[in-house]
């Protein structure tokens, strides 16, 4: 199918973007990479009466790295984030992330940000901001505004967001160089949204007990979820093998796992309970390399 | 809504200079077959799903079917007739036509582009799983996929060979 007709309008900056999401009125959508977006208008499953193309704002294009984090503007792509000479190293997670979205002629286009925006309870993006405490800056008619990435995402397919706003940029965390982390998800075929996916990331402290623990599922709920009970009950532990196994049938307990015809609540808990085992093996295993080394040298490759 | 909106493009499709108008709600496999008669690229699921309309856009492998025309606006595209030169099919036309790469064929420009571009970021492709992977974006209803991961591999290793060291 075709998209219903549109009012196309380029934006030559943020600036110019919110000037212009507040000049088309309350149907008015930002059109950033369209991966998303674009099929859905295909499908009118979206009708927009009118898109702002945010995708030449040069102000929107930034990959910025500091030492606490990597910041992503609107208009960055994931292909563009996968190639930054610096992006991989500085933030590994992100990157072997952005690895399982769709295929690369779809992460060609579609942002990071955008995967964001759009809040799809399936994608690999919302579940890094999560996992990582990110934060995603704003743009809009009563001005620049933050949100945590834990007030976010409201539901399926939906944000914080308010009418006339749009993404300016997200701030991802750095895993610290001594964190463990590890990425596992179940998709049909390669490049599918994920059945069920999870992020964790783990640190050990000098005592080699855990002393930071975070455990995000995705694709099993509305959005990304934290086992934070979970995560709580892990401080302190060795992680030996049973407690990385105790924290897993716990975050699945605790979090209200969905089924859908992709899958059923049984086998999505069932999957859920097996992919936080391998990632918290695979997350330790982070830890403690990183502290046989005992150096943070070298820490960069990606 | 009244008149649609109506948008003028210009664009650089193989090298060559071209404009068009076109509604907003235009794609650019519909800029590119209906409008400039460049029906070599084929256009399938119109969702992103199949990977057919493929077409390399500022050197990039990119969904012709999730991009609106307008947004080719001063862009320089690679389609499927950009492949040969002088009437001689490119090495990777060859290799396809050598290892029945195609049955009906609707797939097939899809599946050049991608591997085009795969080649032109200096992915290896030298690997049958690695191509496999790299070219599950595309589908294709009749081969199987193994005549086309043959002819990819095969273009790999030949270039491969070439490369001195």
């Amino acid at each position: 199918m075709k998209a219903a007709p549109f009012v196309y309008a380029r934006a030559e900056d943020t600036e110019n973007a919110v000037a212009l999401l507040a000049e088309l009125g309350e149907d008015a959508r930002v059109l950033a990479g369209g991966q998303s977006l674009v099929p859905m208008m295909a499908l009118r499953l979206a009708r927009p009466e009118a898109l702002v193309d945010i995708t030449r704002c040069v102000d929107l294009k930034g990959v910025t790295g500091s030492t606490t984090q990597l910041t992503v503007g609107a208009a960055v792509t994931a292909r563009e984030v996968e190639r930054h000479p610096d992006a991989g190293g500085r933030h590994p997670l992100l990157v072997r992330a952005l690895g399982h979205v769709g295929h690369p002629e779809i992460r060609a286009r579609g942002t990071v940000c955008g995967a964001l925006a759009h809040a799809d309870p399936a994608a690999e993006v919302p579940a890094v901001l999560l996992a990582t405490e990110g934060t995603v800056t704003f743009a809009g008619p009563a001005g620049p505004r933050r949100i945590a990435s834990q007030d976010f995402f409201v539901g399926p397919y939906m944000t914080a967001l308010d009418e006339g706003e749009m993404v300016v940029e997200a701030e991802f965390p750095l895993p610290l160089p001594t964190t463990g982390w590890a990425i596992e998800e179940l998709a049909r075929r390669h490049g599918d949204f994920a059945v069920v996916g999870t992020i964790c990331l783990l640190d050990a402290g000098a005592d080699a007990t855990c002393a930071h623990a975070s455990i995000t599922l995705f694709g099993v709920a509305g959005t990304p979820v934290r086992a934070r009970q979970a995560e709580r009950a892990m401080i302190g532990t060795f992680l030996d093998d049973a407690d990385l196994d105790a924290a897993a049938s716990a975050a699945v307990d605790e979090v209200d796992v969905l089924g859908d015809l992709h899958g059923s609540v049984t086998y999505r808990r069932s999957v859920s309970r097996a992919l936080l085992r391998r990632a918290l093996r695979t997350a330790r295993e982070g830890t403690s390399a990183r502290r046989d080394e005992g150096s943070a040298e070298g820490e960069v490759a990606g | 809504m009244s008149e649609p909106q109506q948008h003028l493009v210009a664009l650089r499709v193989n090298g060559r200079a071209h404009r068009a108008v076109v509604e907003s709600r235009t794609t650019l496999v519909e800029l590119l077959r209906d409008h400039l008669g460049l029906t070599g690229t084929h256009v399938g699921c119109e969702q992103g799903a199949c990977g057919a309309c493929t077409v390399i856009v500022e050197g990039t492998a990119t969904r012709a079917c999730l991009m609106f025309a307008v947004q080719a606006d001063d862009r320089d595209v690679r389609t499927v007739e950009g492949l040969a030169s002088g009437g001689e099919l490119g090495a990777l036309q060859l290799a396809f036509s050598e290892h029945h790469a195609l049955q009906c064929g609707f797939c097939t420009a899809g599946f050049l582009m991608t591997a085009t571009s795969a080649f032109d970021d200096g992915d290896i492709l030298t690997d049958p799983v690695a191509v496999r992977t790299r070219l599950s974006g595309n589908l294709c209803r009749c081969t199987g996929y193994t005549p086309i991961v043959e002819a990819v591999v095969e273009v790999a290793r030949r270039r491969q060979d070439r490369t001195p060291g």
